[in-house]
C-alpha cells in the first residue's frame, strides 16, 4: 500500500491575505493527490527578506520558532511561497551549520519553552509534488490535459537561488540558469511549455515600494517576455510573483510602453485544472488579470 | 583514469567592432570540443584558428584576476574556470558566448568597465584612518576581527555581479553588489574609522542598498564566493546599528515587519504599505490597484485580519531576542 505524503504546511501571509486563491488550490490539488496538510496555526510571517534587513537575529528567532513547530508534528514543513522557503531554508542552514548560533537562538527559544533541533527537513509544493508525489503518478491522474494552452513558467528567484540551498531543501536541485521543475510539470500536464528569457528572472516585488520603476520595468520585462514567446498563460510557485505580475500589469506597461496583461496562475491553479477541479475550487476569481479561459 | 571524450558543439559568437560596426551580430562556428577544455580554450581557439581578429580580455588563466569574464547562454562565467562539459550539461550543444554587458560592448567580448570602476570608487574601498607616521607597536587585527569581513575581500573585481544585477540594469545610479561588498569590507575592518562616510553612501536612496531587488543572481553568479547579497544585507544591519537609517519608505517597510509580527503575528499586507508609505501616499500610489484587488476579493479588512496562535510567544520573543530599535 502507498504511504500517504504528510506535511506541516506553513502558509505565509500572502495565501491568507492577498492570494486566498492560493491556499485554496493547493487544499484542493492535495485533496485530489490524497496528500494530507497539517496546517502551522503557530507560525509567523517569516520576514520576507526584509525582517533580516532591519534585525537579522529577531528574523532568525521567528523563522526557527516556526521550524520548531514541524518538528513538534514530527513532520516535513512544506511551504507555498517561494520567499517563505528562501527564509525558512536559510535559517535552517544557518543554524545547522554554526552550533555557536544555535545557541544563542535556542537559548531565547527556551523562554517559551521551546528549542530548535534541526530535524524538520524544509521543502516547496512543488517539489513536494515532483519529488515525493512523483511527475509519473501525477500523470496518471491528469483529467484534463492542458493540451490547447502554450504555458510560460515564471520560476520566482527564491526557489532557484542561492543554489546551495536548493541542495538541502528538494531532492532534485535544479540549476538556476537553466531550472526545470515547472517546464516538466507543464509538459506532464498535458500542456506546452514555453521557453523565454525572463523565466528565471526577478519579477521586482522585492523592490516594489523601494524602488518603483526597477521594479515595474522588471515585471513589465516578464510578462512582455511571456507574451513574445506566445503564451496564453504564465504560472508561477510564487505567490508574491504572482501578485507583482497579475496585479501589476499597468505600471509594468507604462514602463515596457506596451500593453502586458495576461493571466498568471499559481501553480497549484495550474495542476488542479488537469485534475479535474472546478474554478471555484481553485479560486480562479480572485485574479486581477481575469482567468478568461475557463 | 579519465577518457577524454569529444563533441561536436555550435558557437553563436557575438561580434562587434565599435570603430566599425553600427550594429553587432553573431557568427556561428562550428567546433570539435574535448573534455578536458574551459571556456578559455573555446576563446583562444577561434582566435587562432577561426578568425585573428577575435578579441577578449585573460590574464592569469587561474581564476584570480577576473579579466576572462564573459556570458555562455546568459550564465555569466570566468572563461579560464568554466568548464566546457558542465555547460554542454546545462544548457546542450548550442552555446551563445557574449560579452558581460551587450550595451557596453566595445570589441567582440571585450566591454568597457568604466562604469563598474567609478562605482568601486565611489564607496571609498580603501582604509581610511589617522596613521601615525612612527608607530610604536604594530596594529595588530585578532583573527576574530580579520573572520568579521565574511570573506568580503576575496573579491577579484570580475564584473560577474555587477553585470548580472537586475537592479543595476534598470537603474543606471544603483551602486550595484561588487561596490557594495567592497564596502562592507571595510566597515568591517576594525582599523578603519570612515563607516559613517561609508553608509551615507549606501544608505541613500536610488544608488543605495534599499534598492537591492533579493534576487540572489550576485550570490550564485560569484566565482569567489564572495556572497555580495550576504554583504548588502549587513550594511542594512549597520544603518540600523549605527542610527543613520533615514526615516523613508525604505526603512519604514524594513522595520514593518516588526511591527506586523508583533501585533498579529502574519503580517498586515495592507497596514504594511500604510506604515511604509503613509497614509495620503498610499492612496495616490497604490489606491487603484488596491481597489482592483478588493474588488476580487483580495484584501483583507482589518477586523477580519488573520492572527497566529500563540501570539503571547510570539510577543515575548520579539521583546527577548530584538537587537535594534528605530
Amino acid at each position: 500500500m502507498e504511504k500517504k505524503l504528510k506535511y506541516a504546511l506553513f502558509t505565509g501571509c500572502t495565501a491568507k491575505e492577498s492570494t486566498p486563491e492560493q491556499l485554496m488550490s493547493t487544499y484542493a490539488v492535495a485533496e485530489k493527490l490524497g496528500i494530507e496538510l497539517v496546517e502551522l496555526s503557530e507560525a509567523t510571517c517569516c520576514g520576507a527578506s526584509h525582517l533580516q534587513d532591519y534585525d537579522d537575529f529577531l528574523s532568525l528567532v521567528l523563522n526557527a520558532r516556526n521550524i520548531c513547530y514541524a518538528e513538534s508534528r514530527g513532520m516535513t514543513m512544506v511551504t507555498i511561497c517561494n520567499t517563505c522557503q528562501l527564509n525558512t531554508a536559510m535559517t535552517k542552514h544557518r543554524l545547522d551549520n554554526d552550533p555557536e548560533l544555535k545557541a544563542r537562538v535556542n537559548e531565547k527559544l527556551a523562554e517559551v519553552g521551546l528549542e530548535y533541533k534541526g530535524t524538520s527537513e524544509i521543502t516547496h509544493f512543488l517539489y513536494a509534488i515532483i519529488d515525493d508525489f512523483g511527475l509519473e503518478t501525477l500523470g496518471e491522474k491528469v483529467v484534463t490535459p492542458l493540451s490547447q494552452f502554450n504555458i510560460a513558467p515564471f520560476y520566482g528567484c527564491h526557489n532557484i537561488r542561492p543554489s546551495e540551498l536548493q541542495n538541502e531543501t528538494h531532492g532534485k536541485a535544479e540549476n538556476p540558469y537553466n531550472p526545470n521543475s515547472l517546464d516538466d510539470l507543464i509538459v506532464t500536464l498535458g500542456g506546452v511549455n514555453v521557453d523565454y528569457e525572463e523565466k528565471n528572472k526577478c519579477c521586482g516585488f522585492h523592490a516594489e515600494l523601494q524602488a518603483p520603476k526597477t521594479a515595474a520595468l522588471l515585471t513589465g520585462k516578464a510578462l512582455m517576455g511571456a507574451m513574445d514567446a506566445n503564451a496564453d498563460w504564465m504560472v508561477t510557485p510564487c505567490p508574491l510573483c504572482h501578485l507583482k505580475l497579475d496585479t501589476q500589469y499597468e505600471h509594468a506597461g507604462h514602463a515596457v510602453g506596451r500593453d502586458v496583461k495576461m493571466p498568471v496562475l499559481h501553480m497549484q491553479q495550474m495542476v488542479g485544472l488537469a485534475l479535474g477541479c472546478t474554478p471555484a475550487e481553485l479560486g480562479l476569481k480572485h485574479h486581477v488579470s481575469k482567468v478568461n479561459f475557463v | 583514469m579519465t577518457t577524454i571524450t569529444t563533441q561536436t558543439i555550435t558557437f553563436n559568437v557575438f561580434r562587434f567592432n565599435s570603430e566599425t560596426d553600427y550594429l553587432p551580430y553573431y557568427k556561428t562556428i562550428e567546433m570539435e570540443v574535448t573534455s578536458e577544455e574551459v571556456v578559455l580554450d573555446i576563446l583562444n581557439r577561434i582566435k587562432w584558428d577561426v578568425d585573428g581578429s577575435f578579441s577578449y580580455r585573460r590574464s592569469c588563466r587561474h581564476g584570480i584576476c577576473g579579466a576572462c569574464a564573459i556570458k555562455v547562454n546568459g550564465k555569466g562565467v570566468l572563461a579560464c574556470k568554466e568548464r566546457m562539459n558542465d555547460l554542454i550539461e546545462l544548457f546542450g550543444t548550442e552555446l551563445t558566448l557574449e560579452p558581460l554587458s551587450i550595451k557596453r560592448a566595445v570589441k567582440d567580448m571585450i566591454i568597457d568597465k568604466e562604469d563598474f570602476w567609478k562605482k568601486h570608487e565611489q564607496v571609498k574601498p580603501y582604509l581610511i584612518d589617522e596613521i601615525d607616521e612612527h608607530p610604536e607597536s604594530e596594529n595588530l587585527v585578532t583573527p576574530k576581527e580579520e573572520a568579521q569581513l565574511l570573506e568580503a575581500d576575496y573579491c577579484i573585481q570580475c564584473g560577474l555581479c555587477h553585470y548580472s544585477c537586475p537592479s543595476l540594469e534598470n537603474n543606471d545610479s544603483y551602486i550595484g553588489p561588487a561596490a557594495f561588498a567592497a564596502a562592507y569590507r571595510f566597515n568591517a575592518d576594525v582599523r578603519d574609522k570612515a563607516t559613517l562616510d561609508r553608509l551615507d553612501i549606501v544608505n541613500a536612496p536610488d544608488q543605495g542598498v534599499w534598492d537591492c531587488v533579493k534576487c540572489y543572481e550576485c550570490q550564485e553568479v560569484c566565482p569567489k564566493e564572495v556572497n555580495p547579497i550576504e554583504k548588502i544585507t549587513k550594511l542594512h544591519n549597520q544603518v540600523f546599528e549605527h542610527g543613520v537609517a533615514i526615516n523613508n519608505v525604505a526603512t519604514r517597510h524594513a522595520v514593518g515587519f516588526a511591527h506586523s509580527i508583533k501585533k498579529h503575528g502574519l503580517l498586515d499586507e495592507a497596514e504594511l504599505v500604510r506604515y511604509s508609505e503613509g497614509t495620503l501616499p498610499m492612496l495616490m500610489k497604490h489606491g487603484k490597484v488596491g481597489f482592483k484587488m478588493f474588488k476580487v476579493g483580495k484584501v483583507v479588512m482589518p477586523w477580519n485580519m488573520p492572527k497566529s496562535d500563540k501570539l503571547d510567544e510570539v510577543k515575548a520573543l520579539i521583546k527577548s531576542s530584538s537587537t535594534v530599535k528605530f
